[in-house]
């Protein structure tokens, strides 16, 4: 979904980076296009204001405009300050001993609550908790059967007693039942209203204080434009919000409402949903959204998705690979194979360094036939072939063409796409060798033994 | 309530911090900003502060620099806000719904991106319908989400309308068919679909919309005689990109813009009627029966603009 946002920051540094000695006007230059790119995204008028400001300030000084890459510098002060306005904290629910823990979900109309109370419900309970669910929405005509519905299908227990229609008496019966049954944590779907309806925020108030939650989570939408600093602030103003869930992130928003909601709320965004399934729901890290913005990708959330479907030791090696650059076509069919039961391609595309544009030229699902087709073409090399792409000359290409009921071009551009996706993994190996090589001094990413640090 | 009386009240939250803005814009400045004959009297400041108002309605950075050129260029002496109004104006009434032509009974999809507003549309636009003394079956063809067909059965029951509901997981189109059937077999004038949100990227949903309309279009002459594309006021750039998918593979015929009732101001489809030349038609301004009001380019540009209530 950043894709052309993180587009539009390289031709920003593109800008920058031409330039051998960098001059005041190049950085207002640059400045004046990440302007564009950050509005264009939907960020806030007023964060952009003082994002730029604040890149301004460090950028046009002498350290950084007489030092020996004072490119590299421009974009590593937007990366920090992009960091900072996302905030650091650690992703997902507070660390809180209360059980059961009680979590509030809140936000406007349409925002995506109900189908978050379940996804998080389910993240819960792969993360070994056991969770109860219920739902306040008195308004909206069958909301409580949407949960219902949504929970069920999840294997979620929800408590809905059928006389009880106070916003407040369903709350508490539900954190009554899981004290007795032995739930450990009461998730309280809200109906969404306005954050100027007073009345209505109100009831959430009361709702606050009866049942004490530990965790008020904002759930914002991610196509949100200029409003969104408005609703959340007041949001937090009157409740307190301890956490962010930004839904709809499959679409193709430029995602601006993240940095706008962050930067007014001043709480992390615990959560992103990315699908209509009910295990599309992520906790959120800051750092690699970054990256993604910047165009640098983000191969850890890639090796992890992969760590679903693929054992310990096949991610281990696919990331040894990339980082040895020892990438073959063999490689790419077992990643295919993977990829088909990953979900849909262009999301994990977006993750892969370099392939963020593709991605978005792809817009939308790739054909689930161009997969089977790759893999077919791919199926009809010799072994040699698979690991040795350079020798696939023209008549092994007839050959391989007939063989999988493809044509000659369907698999050159096969060779092409191979060649190029070697070449942009090249660069993330060459990256994260260095950066091992300068030790682990990185915030805010978890690093495990043998997981690329990129 | 007169219909304008109520977009007025569901406006005015939203015009109340916009006029509020622009009359503090305007006692900014030394005098009263006037384009005079000389395009510098409008100081590069005052046109600022409109950038940063025209950007913070969401209409967007490119549709925000074509008014504030097309305001540079003017050389009438009206105040700026006049010209920037006019302008507006005409941009929004510069796009007209095509007059409905074909069989009967007319068919009406609603679509959009999940959680716009679709189901709580049809619901209304059944009770305009109704009190305008048509005859409507509301379709239900969300056949996805979970309780969908429940909550718009609620609507349906409210109105009095007919209802034609889909079993869950069932083809949409198919409904989609039945629904018209039983609106000719009734007699009925509309039938109003319901269908399930979907983001604009997912290709194989949206064929899935081409394939109601193409069922819709076999069933009754020119069906579906209009498409609404449901936009939620608070969306961003990104209402742009949906209207364009929308439009590429279903045909939209007009807007409805929902939730004008908060802070948001919906400016993005000031953007798309500009670029797309597709119409406002209707909008939201609450969550009751009632809160469904035809749109007038006129009416909304006054709204924003006037200060008098
Ligand atoms: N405040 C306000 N809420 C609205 C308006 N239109 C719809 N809603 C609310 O938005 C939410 C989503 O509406 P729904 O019709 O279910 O959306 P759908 O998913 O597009 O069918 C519901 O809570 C509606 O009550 C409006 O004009 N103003
Ligand atoms: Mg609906």
């Amino acid at each position: 979904m950043f894709a052309s946002l993180s587009e539009r920051l390289q031709t920003a540094f593109a800008v920058v980076r031409r330039e051998t000695r960098l001059t005041p006007e190049a950085v207002e230059t640059a400045l004046r296009e990440i302007r564009l790119a950050l509005l264009e995204a939907d960020v806030n008028f007023k964060v952009v204001k003082a994002f730029i400001d604040r890149v301004r300030d460090r950028a046009v000084n002498r350290a950084v405009l007489e030092s020996l890459t004072p490119a590299q510098q421009v974009v590593a002060i937007v990366r920090d300050e992009l960091r900072t306005l996302l905030g650091d904290g650690p992703a997902g629910l507070t660390a809180s001993r209360q059980r059961p823990q009680v979590v509030l979900l809140l936000g406007l109309q349409g925002a995506g609550k109900t189908t978050t109370t379940v996804k998080l419900a389910r993240w819960l309970t792969g993360q070994g908790r056991h969770p109860l669910v219920v739902s306040t929405d008195m308004r909206r005509p069958a909301a409580i059967e949407q949960l219902n519905a949504l929970a069920h299908e999840a294997g979620i227990r929800v408590h809905d007693p059928a006389r009880d229609t106070a916003v407040v008496a369903r709350a508490e019966g539900a954190v009554e039942l899981a004290r007795s049954m032995g739930f450990d944590v009461v998730l309280i779907d809200t109906a969404g209203r306005l954050h100027i309806d007073d009345d209505l925020m109100g009831e959430l108030e009361a709702l606050k204080t009866a049942v004490q939650p530990s965790d008020l989570l904002y759930v914002a939408d991610a196509m949100t434009g200029q409003d969104a600093i408005k609703s959340a602030g007041e949001f937090n103003r009157r409740l307190g919000i301890s956490g962010v869930v930004l839904t709809k992130m499959d679409g193709d928003a430029r995602g601006g409402a993240a940095l706008s909601v962050a930067s007014v709320v001043g709480v992390p965004i615990s959560f992103v949903g990315d699908g209509e399934r009910l295990d599309d729901l992520q906790p959120f890290h800051p750092d690699r959204l970054v990256s993604r913005m910047l165009g640098m990708g983000d191969v850890l959330s890639l090796v992890e998705k992969a760590e679903q479907v693929v054992s310990r030791e096949d991610a281990t090696r696919l990331e040894r690979k990339i980082r040895g650059n020892d990438f073959t076509l063999q490689d790419m069919r077992d990643q295919l194979e993977t990829v088909k039961r990953m979900g849909p391609l262009d999301r994990l595309a977006e993750l892969i360094p370099g392939m963020g544009q593709m991605a978005s030229r792809m817009s939308g699902e790739v054909d689930p036939h161009a997969l089977v087709r790759t893999m077919a073409i791919i199926d009809s090399m010799t072994r040699r072939e698979r690991v040795r792409y350079q020798v696939i000359d023209g008549s092994r290409r007839r050959r391989i063409a007939r063989g999988s009921g493809t044509t000659v071009q369907d698999v050159n551009r096969l060779v092409k796409q191979f060649v190029e996706m070697r070449r942009m993994l090249k660069t993330v190996g060459a990256a994260s060798r260095s950066r091992k090589k300068k030790g682990r001094r990185r915030r805010g990413i978890p690093t495990r033994p043998g997981m690329p640090v990129a | 309530m007169s219909f304008l009386e109520r977009l007025r009240a569901g406006l005015r939250r939203t015009t109340d911090q916009l006029v509020g803005r622009f009359d503090r814009l305007d006692a900014g400045g030394a005098t009263r900003v006037t384009v005079g004959q000389a395009t510098a009297t409008v100081s590069i400041d005052t046109l600022d502060s409109l950038e940063e108002i025209l950007i913070e309605a969401d209409i967007g950075v490119s549709a925000a620099m074509r008014l504030i050129e097309a305001v540079r260029d003017q050389t009438d002496d009206a105040d700026l806000r006049s010209v920037v109004k006019r302008e507006l104006r005409r941009l929004l009434e510069a796009a007209t719904p095509a007059p409905v032509r074909g069989g009967r009974p007319r068919v009406v999809l609603v679509v959009g991106v999940n959680g716009t507003g679709k189901t709580t549309t049809v619901g209304r636009l059944a009770r305009l319908l109704t009190l305008s003394g048509e005859r409507p079956v509301i379709c239900a063809a969300d056949t996805f989400r979970a309780a969908a067909v429940e909550q718009l059965e609620v609507w349906a029951t409210r109105v009095g309308a007919d209802f034609v509901r889909a079993r869950p997981g069932t083809d949409p189109a198919a409904v989609v068919f039945d629904a018209i059937s039983a609106g000719k077999a009734r007699g009925r004038d509309v039938v109003l679909v319901d269908t399930a949100g979907r983001l604009h990227t997912r290709t194989n949903l949206m064929s899935e919309l081409d394939k109601i309309r193409r069922v819709a279009a076999r069933a009754v002459d020119g069906a579906p005689h209009e498409t609404l594309l449901v936009l939620d006021a608070t969306v961003g750039q990104n209402g742009l990109a949906q209207a364009r998918a929308f439009l590429e593979s279903v045909g939209v015929t007009g807007i409805v813009l929902t939730k004008l009732d908060g802070t948001a101001k919906g400016g993005i489809a000031v953007a798309i009627t500009a670029e797309l030349g597709v119409p406002i038609r209707y909008v939201g301004v609450g969550e009751q029966l009632d809160d469904l009001v035809p749109f007038s380019a006129a009416e909304y540009v006054e709204a924003l603009f006037e200060p008098a209530w």
